[in-house]
């Protein structure tokens, strides 16, 4: 559904002041101490906006400290939302708003800001210690760096300390509230009722305890803040109408969330239990976090004691009849990768889940990059082929694991899903699906040990019969040294080598067969150009070409899920373009692969700044790809 | 468990699989190989529920000469491997195969947390002091001094005493047995099976091609009787041709004496009994050796506790009596809107 857009302006409202019923979209950046409940702020402010029936992406940003010294640059958590009365693909290139609990957020943040845009901020905080500590040589709010902005000055400190007063809570605790003054203010801004969060708040704290008193009091503080100042017209008053969402149950989902259901949901569709055995690492522990309060679903979590022996105990558990899934990221996998090794030559079904970040090394743990597209498709010790599929938001998680647990039990493999920071943290509206729409794809275990092999092969799949520990009559030994392609017994013949090596290849080539081939997300099938994606930049490619195309610029988005095999029909639907232009956050991966697959002059958009694509990037590029 | 008999007791043969068995001739391996069929066999043990993985190594090729099902793995990684299945699969006998480079080694983490965590494995530690498949590097059980192609002057490591690691480790069950001697070890074998948790067993194994004669000093069958002592839970702990060689606690300086009944007054009384769930004991136990002491051998430490994937079992048992979870109420739990 696309619900119209201003002409190159991507999922921004137009530049300078735009009447309240022109408005469609917003984007407000909260930013604060890493203690000052930013992500907690922004969550309940999404759960709000997601309730009203308006369209939202979001776009947690937090550092690696988890309590950096007060104050610090370095310490700044920040958490962006785009919402509105249209369709909302990414949490938006600039903010429209900015609000700051201290100097060193708006430090950190105050570049982002469009010009024209609004900055709110804790003018409790801007004391000259506070301000010196977040590196500014003056007070930004004299020395001009501001003046492109309209800054709006509130005491929430004092605001926060007030409202807490008659509950006799400490000097801490009632400042801990500033960030529920602030969900107070912006619901009135953009027109939210508060009543849900008191309810909500008095239940999380009960209705006698003085903090959960103080909070509440806050939050109608804030509220009221905006009622007593809208005369002013100082502060923005915006109420989006709901989005027209096809009909459905939706609710809020984070890339995280959805990837674990859907791993639970393609357990079940296999007939399987399954085994997450996986190590802590961000940002993919979610995951297992989820999947821990699982086991009524059939699943058993297991912390191992590293990367390596996470993936092995998954494997492990696939020997013994069970689904064995490994979260991690890039250096977690790059550590599994023998184990990888092992369940290829073993042929069992193993996901591995790549919630990947910027790198290489530690990289930047908590920044979003899709660097480890090679590490998926090439990343292992001699020929060792698996499928590898990548979602493309936080929803996809969903249909994207239960599709790789599908190959996996299917074609017998281990198969890797690309998934990122950005996605892991960040939340959409989800249309809520039923099971019952879902296919289900039954694993049977051999049990007839007649004219059973270890390698025999399904004609079709290639894949070999999985026979559980347990079953008489059919016990037999595997590993990772070479073997009979029938027997499964060690075997170091030269044919033989050659035809595993092959068989394994070709197993994983014919399931493009068994995959949808490469559609077109917007735009015609054949033109002056392409612009290809995978992952999480779906959202800025797709509004960027849109954009484009409604200025009259011949360009379409083609958006690849089924990285390895690539779609059969990706070759000559590329080479139908004049140009292709591969838009990625990494240094050309895709790029590298295409150029390798098809030989096709393609062309690439590639960031890596830790930070999500911006859809005025990919226009500047499509731009400059078409001669405009 | 219940060790159930089958319809019909089946052989040490049928505990062979159809491979043709490749290690050197006069390997170790081999009668350690002999010993844990005619184990099985007489325990009575169900080939399609008992499970043989290995990692990597000599010792690693012994499930595919199982006819059992049998996992070959990678380097160090098959605790890891074995942590998984028996997660997954709580009611399988499983066995764990390696030597004391894949376990001490490149293994040596996974093999730390498969003993404190007390999955019910049954881990045949394959010692022979060298590693042997890669031609005869020295290994973290190697003695300071030992020459290999690595070390042309001599290995300056300090080697690990693996029951010292296992017990270290919180393994609750640690043996220790010598290649050759098949009857002690199938005895060894038995108390591992019946051992919830995970059962540690180091085997002393002869490497004729690489380390020949490095146990010697008390391995073999002449020096036997002065140079083992062989522990059993409740006895005095004596040997010798007379039995009349024991231990005896000195108690100033809480260490060990070997010291003969009947010279300087030292009468049985003196003697220390073995007590297998004494962990104080079994580490200095474990510490003794040749030629100052006797190699100690036979269950050194036994004391169970609940094994890992049974407590595992039991959370997952425990959510389950809550009812099977539905997918679809998940999915609809929590904050959800309609749009019609």
């Amino acid at each position: 559904m696309n619900l119209q857009s201003g002409p190159n302006r991507g999922d921004q409202p137009a530049e300078g002041q735009q009447s309240k019923t022109e408005r469609q979209s917003v984007v407000v950046r909260f930013a604060g101490d890493s203690g000052d409940g930013v992500q907690l702020l922004g969550s309940q402010f999404s759960q709000e906006t997601a309730l009203a029936g308006n369209s939202l992406a979001t776009f947690p940003d937090f550092p690696a400290e988890i309590r950096a010294p007060t104050g610090t640059t370095y310490g700044v958590s920040a958490f962006q939302i785009n919402f509105g009365s249209r369709e909302i693909k990414t949490a938006g290139d600039q903010p429209d708003v900015l609000v700051v609990f201290n100097p060193a957020a708006l430090k950190v943040n105050h570049k982002q800001l469009r010009r024209g845009g609004i900055v709110i901020l804790d003018s409790g905080t801007f004391k000259e210690k506070e301000i010196k500590r977040a590196e500014w040589d003056s007070d930004p709010r004299s020395n001009g760096v501001l003046a492109d902005y309209r800054v709006i000055e509130i005491d929430i400190s004092k605001q926060a300390l007030e409202c807490a007063k008659p509950f006799g809570v400490s000097q801490k605790e009632a400042l801990r509230t500033k960030n529920i003054w602030m969900l107070g203010l912006v619901s009135w801004m953009y027109d939210h009722e508060i009543q849900p969060i008191a309810d909500s708040l008095i239940k999380k704290f009960g209705a006698e305890d003085p903090i959960g008193k103080a909070n509440v009091a806050a939050l109608r503080a804030g509220h009221a803040y905006g009622e007593i100042h809208e005369i002013s017209g100082e502060l923005p008053h915006v109420h989006f109408p709901a989005v027209k969402f096809a009909p459905g149950t939706y609710r809020l989902i984070s890339g995280a969330e959805a990837l674990a259901w859907g791993l639970a949901a393609g357990s079940h569709l296999a007939g399987l239990e399954a085994v997450l055995a996986s190590y802590p690492i961000t940002p993919s522990s979610p995951i297992l976090h989820i999947l821990a309060r699982m086991k009524q679903f059939g699943i058993t979590t297991f912390q191992a004691e590293d990367e390596i022996a996470a993936c092995c105990a998954a494997l492990g558990a696939s020997f013994g009849g069970k689904l064995g899934i490994t979260a991690s990221s890039g250096p977690g996998i790059a550590l599994k990768t023998e184990a990888i090794g092992l369940g290829i030559s073993t042929e069992l079904p193993l996901v591995i889940v790549n919630t990947q970040r910027a790198g290489p090394s530690t990289g930047m743990p908590t920044k979003t990059e899709q660097s480890d597209l090679y590490l998926a498709v090439w990343g292992r010790n001699a020929d060792a082929p698996i499928p590898v599929i990548a979602s493309r938001s936080p929803g996809d998680c969903f249909d994207v694991a239960i599709e790789a647990v599908r190959l996996a039990t299917k074609y017998m493999t281990p198969v890797m899903i690309l998934s990122d920071g950005y996605i892991a943290n960040a939340a959409e509206p989800w249309r809520i699906p039923s099971m019952a729409d879902y296919k289900p794809f039954k694993v049977n275990f051999r049990t007839d040990p007649n004219g059973y092999n270890v390698y025999m092969r399904d004609p079709k799949t290639l894949a070999r019969p999985w026979v559980k520990p347990g079953t008489p009559g059919m016990m037999h030994r595997i590993g990772g040294i070479e073997k009979d392609s029938l027997t499964g017994n060690i075997s170091y013949a030269d044919a033989n080598h050659q035809h595993m090596t092959d068989t394994r290849a070709a197993k994983i080539n014919n399931i493009a067969d068994d995959i949808p081939e490469q559609g077109v997300e917007l735009g015609n099938t054949k033109g002056k150009l392409a612009v290809v994606g995978w992952g999480s930049t779906y959202g800025p490619i797709n509004r960027a070409v849109t954009n484009m195309r409604e200025q009259g610029f011949d360009a379409a988005h083609i958006h690849i899920r089924h990285i390895w095999p690539l779609p059969r029909n990706l070759d000559a639907l590329l080479k139908s373009y004049d140009k292709v232009l591969v838009a990625e956050m990494n240094n050309g991966q895709m790029l590298t692969l295409l150029k390798s697959q098809y030989l096709v002059d393609a062309k690439g958009l590639l960031k890596v700044s830790g930070q999500p694509l911006k859809i005025e990037e990919v226009q500047d590029a499509i731009r400059a790809q078409l001669g405009a | 468990m219940n060790i159930q008999t089958p319809p019909e007791k089946l052989s040490a043969k049928d505990f062979a699989s159809d491979q043709e068995v490749r290690w050197c001739p006069g390997c170790g391996d081999y009668a350690i190989l002999k010993a844990v069929q005619i184990a099985l066999a007489n325990m009575g043990a169900k080939p399609e529920n008992t499970v043989f993985v290995s990692g990597i190594g000599c010792s690693s090729r012994f499930p595919y000469y199982m006819a059992t099902y049998g996992f070959h793995t990678i380097h160090g990684r098959a605790p890891a491997i074995a942590s998984g299945l028996k997660i997954a699969r709580p009611e399988l006998d499983v066995w764990l195969v390696t030597g004391d480079g894949d376990a001490l080694s490149i293994g040596g983490n996974h093999l730390y947390h498969i003993l404190r965590r007390n999955v019910d494995v049954n881990l045949l530690l394959f010692n022979n002091e060298i590693y042997g498949l890669t031609k005869g590097q020295y290994s973290p059980t190697s003695r300071i001094g030992q020459k290999s192609p690595s070390t042309p002057t001599g290995s300056i490591d300090s080697p690990v005493n693996p029951c010292q690691f296992a017990l270290g480790s919180n393994a609750r069950f640690v043996a220790r047995g010598i290649d050759i001697q098949v009857k002690e070890l199938g005895e060894l074998f038995f108390r591992a099976k019946e051992h919830k948790g995970a059962s540690f067993i180091e085997i002393i194994q002869n490497c004729i091609v690489y380390n020949d004669g490095v146990f010697s000093d008390f391995a073999e069958k002449a020096v036997a009787a002065e140079m083992q002592v062989h522990v059993k839970h409740g006895q005095p702990i004596v040997w010798g041709k007379t039995k009349n060689k024991g231990l005896r606690l000195n108690t100033k300086t809480l260490s060990l004496e070997a010291v003969t009944i009947g010279e300087n007054g030292v009468t049985i009384e003196d003697i220390l009994v073995h007590d297998e769930k004494n962990k104080v004991l079994a580490t200095l136990l474990s510490g003794l050796r040749p030629p100052e002491f006797p190699e100690a051998l036979g269950v050194i430490y036994c004391d169970p506790a609940p094994s890992y994937e049974q407590q595992v079992k039991a959370q997952n048992d425990a959510a389950m009596a809550k009812g099977p979870g539905d997918l679809d109420k998940l999915l609809r739990g929590g904050k959800t809107w309609t749009v019609n």
